[in-house]
């Protein structure tokens, strides 16, 4: 291997670290900054964000940065003073700890890990529990509510996200994020193997299923119940000010490119395109996976800003009785393929 | 309703104490005790994005379900009714532009008409239409905002901006002929204050198939989506009888199914008799059938418009009136089907220059009197749902 240089594991730890550390909020900046400002501004016809700086309102990104860093630190009297200030912390520590596994070359993996789906799924759980923190140290009625009706959500959608993986699972054999991409770049569909297998051509349902499910673990639209600004003001975020709310919001589109990846990764083939294989694979793949994450987090947003909002138990009911039944249907499905073909 | 500061009986904290009598020993109250989660009072408000404003919602509520709700007003009290009775009738209307201020222009009209009826003088015909003109843009600009604003409460983002945008070729005319674009204060007693500008009619025909755009562009991304519909239908039935009960007026007593609208059943006023138009009802009477009706007068009001730019005859806008106004005494009722409903001025005059007492009925203060049973039970996004759908603007309230 050529790129395989001669280092000590310190150095690849202390390497993987940054890179997992500048990854996350330099994906939170760059989906904020194409769907939340620009995208947003031109399906809603906002002028706003398109006006600072001149060319297409780049300026924006860096003035909100800046208002947050000059804003007060505001703590409420009542609030459990070291809960509240730990709960950004943990919201923002399980997308790190997301992205450890994500494949993005051939060699390029911080940690290959054999449960490697699993491990990710189980850690984007955790966000909840610093949501719940926050609901409940802030002191306040609305992010209490909020913060309740996150955990519901919880306990109903990761059932669906874990379903909607199975039937990948299946196809590929293994729980391995990187051998998973392997088996789709090598895969054939029906005796064809010019473009592999990705799985979303045959796990299409699988796909949106995992879509859905994941909008909800993200708390986006038509999903975002608890954030849900008419009613409960942001919810959870209520009292947080300054570069705690900037913690939150790193969080949430932190994690909505964690999740983008892992679905380019499971259903688009992640860092794999045909024809390129070795060395060229390692240079290529992170702009391969960026390419594919985006356009699964344009589908996230596109949804996210057409759709009004489900009401809590709206969303229970779509959860146990339509989402649920047809992922265990779609695993039926592809475990008869698997063994019959 | 109340309307102190203090919460109405039925609102105080839960009751803890048990009958013993009830009991068949001590264990088991501990054990009621212990598993009664307890309501949790929530105040929405007076500083909410639900209510429009300063209207403030004492909420109680088991879980997320509203046990009862009081709405309390009046912290925007402006004292109108009592500070007309000391300016002179051409100084009120300036007055009465804020009482209901996303569509001002229409407030004005049924008290200068009602100073007119006292006087005994009417407004020249092409006045007549372009009061008509200027009511229903303030209508359909009104309307505007509640489809943007509905999708907003609801949780979609995107209406709420295509609302604005499209509201403001509406507003653009109404600037360009009076000169202000919330608060015209363009009608006189006698008539306008000015003609339309050049070129005025021309812009106002472009502008109206700006809102029939709209208006597809709403059906389809709003009242089309199955979400949508989904926390709407069936969420704040208001039954017609109970409506008409609690004096619920316009659009929100349409949408119960009560073909009523004092345009058409009311004293002949402005050119509306003349005019072609249907009265859109819904048999439902949930916040999606005042959607619904809504959408479907925005698109009426737009085709009366353009009846009335056909139709409109020239001649002066401005009949002979003295100097100093002086109405002489006489009382009279003047009411008119406004965007939020039915509104209606009661003029008292002693023969001054000024009323001698007003009363304003506005709409949205009657339309919400139906709140604290309309939220009985209902989920607290529903409350959101209901508040939204009913549309009241707090000036409208408080006065």
């Amino acid at each position: 291997m050529m790129l395989a240089l001669e280092i000590g594991w310190g150095t690849t730890l202390a390497i993987k670290t940054l890179v997992v550390l500048t990854i996350i909020p330099l994906g939170a900046l760059i989906l904020g900054y194409t769907f939340l400002l620009k995208m947003m501004s031109h399906m809603q016809s906002r002028l706003g964000p398109m006006d600072p700086g001149g060319f297409h309102g780049w300026f924006q990104l860096v003035g909100d940065g800046l208002k947050f860093l000059q804003k007060e630190d505001i703590m409420p009297a009542q609030a459990d003073r070291k809960v509240f200030a730990m709960a950004p912390a943990v919201v923002v520590l399980s997308t790190f700890l997301i992205f450890a596994v994500i494949p993005m070359g051939p060699d390029l993996v911080v940690e290959n890990l054999d449960v490697g789906i699993f491990y990710a799924l189980a850690v984007s759980s955790l966000s909840v529990v610093g949501v719940l923190m926050a609901g409940w140290s802030s002191a306040n009625k609305f992010a209490l509510l909020s913060a309740l009706r996150s955990a519901a959500q919880l306990i109903a959608y990761e059932l669906p996200l874990l379903l909607a993986t199975v039937g990948v699972i299946i196809q590929a054999g293994t729980l391995n994020l990187q051998e998973i991409v392997l088996a789709q770049q090598n895969g054939a569909i029906f005796g064809w193997s010019g473009i592999g297998d990705p799985f979303i051509l045959t796990q299409f349902v699988g796909f949106t299923l995992f879509l859905v499910a994941a909008q909800a673990e993200l708390s986006q639209t038509p999903f975002d119940m608890p954030v849900a600004e008419s009613e409960l003001v942001s919810g959870y975020m209520v009292e947080y000010t300054g570069f705690r709310f900037l913690f939150f919001f790193i969080g949430e589109f932190g994690t909505a490119f964690a999740f983008a990846a892992i679905a380019a990764t499971l259903f688009l083939g992640g860092w794999s395109i045909p024809g390129v294989t070795g060395d060229m694979a390692n240079i290529l793949g992170p702009f391969v996976l960026f390419a594919k994450l985006m356009a699964v987090a344009f589908l996230m947003f596109w949804v996210r800003f057409t759709y009004p909002r489900l009401r809590e138990d709206q969303l229970q009911s779509l959860a146990w009785k339509v989402l649920i039944p047809i992922g265990l249907i779609n695993i039926l499905i592809t475990g008869i393929l698997k063994v019959a073909i | 309703m109340s309307t102190t500061g203090t919460p109405a009986a039925g609102s105080t904290s839960p009751d803890f104490t048990i009958d013993p009598g009830s009991m068949r020993h001590l264990a088991q109250a501990q054990v009621n005790v212990e598993l009664d989660t307890g309501d949790m009072i929530l105040n929405l408000g007076p500083q909410h994005p639900a209510t429009h404003g300063t209207l403030r919602l004492v909420v109680r509520l088991d879980g997320e379900r509203v046990i009862s709700a009081d709405p309390i007003i009046g912290y925007m009290h402006r004292g109108y009714e009592k500070i007309t009775e000391f300016r002179t009738y051409p100084q009120v209307t300036t007055l009465i532009n804020r009482i209901d201020w996303l569509s001002s222009f229409a407030n004005e009209v049924p008290f200068v008409s009602a100073a007119e009826k006292l006087m005994d003088i009417e407004a020249p015909p092409r006045a007549q239409y372009i009061r008509t003109i200027l009511t229903e843009l303030s209508r359909i600009a009104t309307f505007l905002l509640f489809l943007g604003e509905m999708g907003l409460q609801v949780g979609a983002l995107t209406p709420a901006f295509y609302g604005f945008r499209d509201r403001e070729h509406i507003l653009n005319l109404i600037e360009s002929a009076t000169g202000g674009r919330f608060h015209p204060n363009f009608n006189r007693i006698g008539g306008l204050k000015d003609d339309l500008p050049w070129g005025w009619l021309a812009e106002a025909r472009s502008a109206m198939q700006v809102v029939f755009d709209a208006c597809d562009t709403f059906e389809n991304l709003v009242l089309g989506n199955e979400i949508f519909a989904a926390r709407c239908k069936g969420i704040g039935i208001i039954p017609a009888k109970l409506g008409v009960a609690y004096g619920v007026s316009g659009s929100n007593l349409r949408a119960s199914g009560v073909d009523w609208d004092l345009r058409r059943d009311g004293d002949p006023y402005l050119v509306y008799p003349e005019l072609d138009f249907k009265v859109w009802t819904h048999p439902d009477g949930d916040s999606f059938s005042r959607y619904f009706v809504r959408l479907q007068e925005t698109r009426e009001s737009a085709r009366m418009v353009l009846q009335c730019l056909d139709a409109i005859p020239a001649g002066p806008v401005m009949t002979k009136v003295p100097l100093i106004i002086k109405v002489p005494a006489g009382e009279v009722w003047v009411e008119n089907e406004n965007p939020l409903g039915q509104m209606g001025y009661y003029v008292v005059s002693k023969g001054g220059t000024g009323p001698f007492r007003v009363k304003i009925r506005s709409a949205s203060f009657s339309n919400i009197s139906i709140l604290p049973w309309l939220l009985q039970g209902v989920y607290v996004p529903d409350v959101v749902t209901i508040l939204a759908g009913l549309y009241f603007i707090l000036g409208d309230i408080d006065r």
